[in-house]
């Protein structure tokens, strides 16, 4: 247990012992907290668009001010548009965090790497903690590190379709070439895609449309904090080898070279 | 220039008979100070439209369409074909799921506020139509910021402004006002005012507005002919291209309708799902947005119905538009009553609107001069039930979902 104990999340200096950041769209505002609790997340995000300060339904209202709020730039079609949103959001209140999602495009909402670098190099120079969200590329991934990201937020799948690690590989290299928290986000449907994300050494998972559709809210959220702690103790633990072609062989080829 | 289309019976007036006898434009030829675009859109959405036989569908074909992640155009007009409707359950369930996905349980709230009733089009179904002796009125901007403020004093954050089309009593600019006060009170403005060119459009949007819907009526150029015996409004094709005008002049997102009973409304519901979908592949970044409006009673015609498009029928065009374009926003409007309302936003609808007057004045009591209404609603709920409505069916009323930048 100390291991996972001492096992810290740090994102552009602030520290988190939660590697689960909890959306809190696409389902009931009076469900949020409770989702919050049993996630055990200490930072959730929100779009910025839904926020509707001093009105009706203001999802602002019903996140606890106990976590880190993680304002998105949802809705912004290019860089000048997402920084607008998130100075917007720091002007409300919500704090330097900010997630950039530059979409594009409405039918896949695929976000555009290009806008993003640049709304991330803006940003970042005014001292926000900046969060990009991204397809995962590696020469892209670079570009964010020089644009001065906090972290990475590559797409497992495209948002919403609960279809899992479909980028897995590519994930992997970014999980590998990059010295940043690499954060999956997106696409990501069950606990066990969670779980499986943090094997193989994700710094965190986002997730939201998964939890929002499930039958049960908290219990939902719970079973994802349960897989990601699992995932992330098995990858601190060092996973035992899997041989992906043939056997290991009782009789190394290499014997020889003792007798 | 006149056809033999059959028309709605319910329509038909005596006074309407006779002025169809009577000698009208060429409703294919744009009028002077009319954009063209170089655009093959709408020529496609007629092609495509011209060859769909929804008699060929089968059982089968709708199953396979069902089964499709990715939807196609054929699968489109498979889901709304005659061979659909004994499967509308299993439709339903899987519109649900897309919807679900999609929206989780968000339903967005609005209501339009009709600034002006004056129209110069002679739309024989409509209650704005010139000819038809009603009540006009046009508010001024003190009396629209009065309504203004009465709606967002009931918790809106959303409103659509609506105009009858007259372009020399409501112009650009009187429009572009009605933005500018919008704002103030707002953070989503949309639009359902007459076809304007881009530049139009453009100013439009500078004044704060993001959401252009335009209501092609019907996508069968022959029957709109007879249905639209004058004014701008007759020029089909300057209709037919006003969403993509619309977002070339930087609007956000555009809304598409067919008014459903005028003519087939299978054709219809596939020639509208046809636009949307060509529109978002030529500009990806646009967001989509379907009206499903059925044909209303108005003042001086209390006869008009929708003919066969039953609470069925209707379903079953709201579901095949979810499943072609699952991210796309879909209205259900005060047009149908509170039951069908609920139970479409369950399946597949994402944006009700409520506290709803089409008439001129009508929500705020200090303003006496009012105008007559465009139709009869079929909800009279105000805000806050529907709000209540909405969370007793589990669902999340939503308020605001763009943020103008």
């Amino acid at each position: 247990m100390n291991m996972l104990q001492d096992d810290r999340l740090t994102i552009g200096g602030h520290s988190f012992t939660s590697r689960f950041i909890l959306g809190s769209g696409k389902y009931s505002l009076e469900l949020i907290q409770a989702a919050i609790e049993k996630a055990g997340a200490q930072m959730v995000t929100l779009a910025l668009r839904r926020a509707n300060e001093g009105g009706l339904a203001n999802i602002l209202d019903y996140i606890p001010k106990s976590v880190t709020l993680l304002p998105n730039t949802s809705g912004a079609r290019n860089a000048d548009e997402a920084i607008r949103i998130a100075r917007l959001a720091r002007e409300l209140g919500c704090g330097d965090f900010i997630k950039i999602e530059v979409i594009h495009d409405s039918k896949y909402l695929l976000p555009d790497n290009y806008e993003t670098i640049k709304a991330t190099e803006v940003l970042a120079k005014e001292g926000f903690v900046v969060m990009p969200y991204m397809y995962p590329d590696l020469n892209a991934a670079r570009d964010f590190v020089q644009a001065g990201a906090a972290c990475i937020m590559p797409l497992g799948a495209p948002i919403g379709t609960n279809k899992g690690l479909c980028t897995k590989d590519f994930i992997q290299i970014l999980i590998d070439e990059i010295d940043l928290p690499i954060i999956v986000d997106a696409g990501i449907g069950r606990p066990s895609q969670a779980c499986e994300a943090m094997e193989m050494g994700a710094a965190a998972v986002m997730a939201n449309t998964a939890i929002a559709t499930a039958g049960d809210i908290p219990t939902m959220a719970a079973a994802f904090r349960q897989a990601i702690e699992a995932g992330r103790k098995a990858y601190l633990s060092g996973l035992g080898r899997t041989l992906e072609k043939g056997a290991s062989a009782s009789s190394p080829l290499t014997g020889f070279l003792r007798e | 220039m006149q056809q033999n289309e059959p028309i709605n019976e319910s329509i038909l007036s005596d006074a309407v008979r006779q002025d169809l006898k009577k000698e009208r434009i060429d409703h294919m030829t744009y009028l002077p100070g009319m954009e063209v675009l170089d655009s093959d859109i709408g020529q496609q959405v007629l092609t495509r439209t011209s060859s769909y036989n929804y008699h060929c569908y089968t059982e089968a074909d709708v199953r396979r369409a069902l089964s499709h992640e990715n939807r196609t155009l054929d699968d489109f007009g498979a889901l709304l074909s005659p061979a659909a409707l004994p499967l509308l359950e299993e439709i339903a369930q899987a519109a649900r799921r897309e919807t679900r996905k999609h929206f989780g349980n968000s339903v967005c709230m609005f209501t339009p506020l009709y600034i002006a009733n004056y129209c110069e089009n002679y739309c024989i179904y409509c209650g704005f139509n010139c000819h038809n002796k009603i009540h006009r009125a046009q508010l001024n901007a003190e009396q629209i910021e009065k309504e203004m403020e009465a709606i967002a004093s009931t918790g809106l954050q959303e409103i659509l402004i609506l105009t009858g089309e007259s372009r020399s009593k409501s112009t650009v600019a009187y429009i572009g006002e009605a933005c500018k006060i919008a704002r103030k009170y707002f953070k989503v403005i949309g639009l359902e005012v007459y076809p304007m060119n881009s530049n139009e459009y453009a100013y439009l949007h500078e004044c704060g507005a993001d959401y252009v819907t335009v209501f092609q009526e019907t996508y069968n150029s022959h029957k709109y002919e007879t249905l639209h015996l004058q004014g701008h409004k007759r020029i089909f094709p300057y209709r037919l291209n006003a969403q993509e005008r619309a977002l070339k002049g930087g609007m956000r997102g555009v809304g598409f309708g067919a008014l459903l009973g005028l003519d087939d409304f299978r054709k219809d519901a596939f020639a509208t799902g046809c636009h949307a979908w060509l529109l978002q592949r030529k500009y990806p970044h646009a967001e989509i947005a379907f009206s499903c409006p059925r044909l209303r009673p108005i003042i001086n015609n209390d006869k008009i119905n929708p003919m066969d498009v039953h609470e069925p029928q209707l379903l079953q065009v709201v579901m095949a538009y979810r499943l072609l374009m699952p991210f796309a926003s879909i209205t259900v409007s005060t047009r149908e009553c509170a039951r069908v309302r609920d139970n479409l936003v369950s399946i597949a609808a994402t944006k009700i609107s409520a506290g709803v007057s089409t008439g001129i004045g009508g929500h705020s009591d200090e303003i006496s001069e009012k105008g007559d209404d465009q139709f009869e609603i079929s909800d009279e709920r105000s805000v806050g039930q529907v709000f209540h409505d909405l969370q007793a069916h589990g669902l999340q009323p939503v308020m605001n979902d763009y943020v103008y930048v």
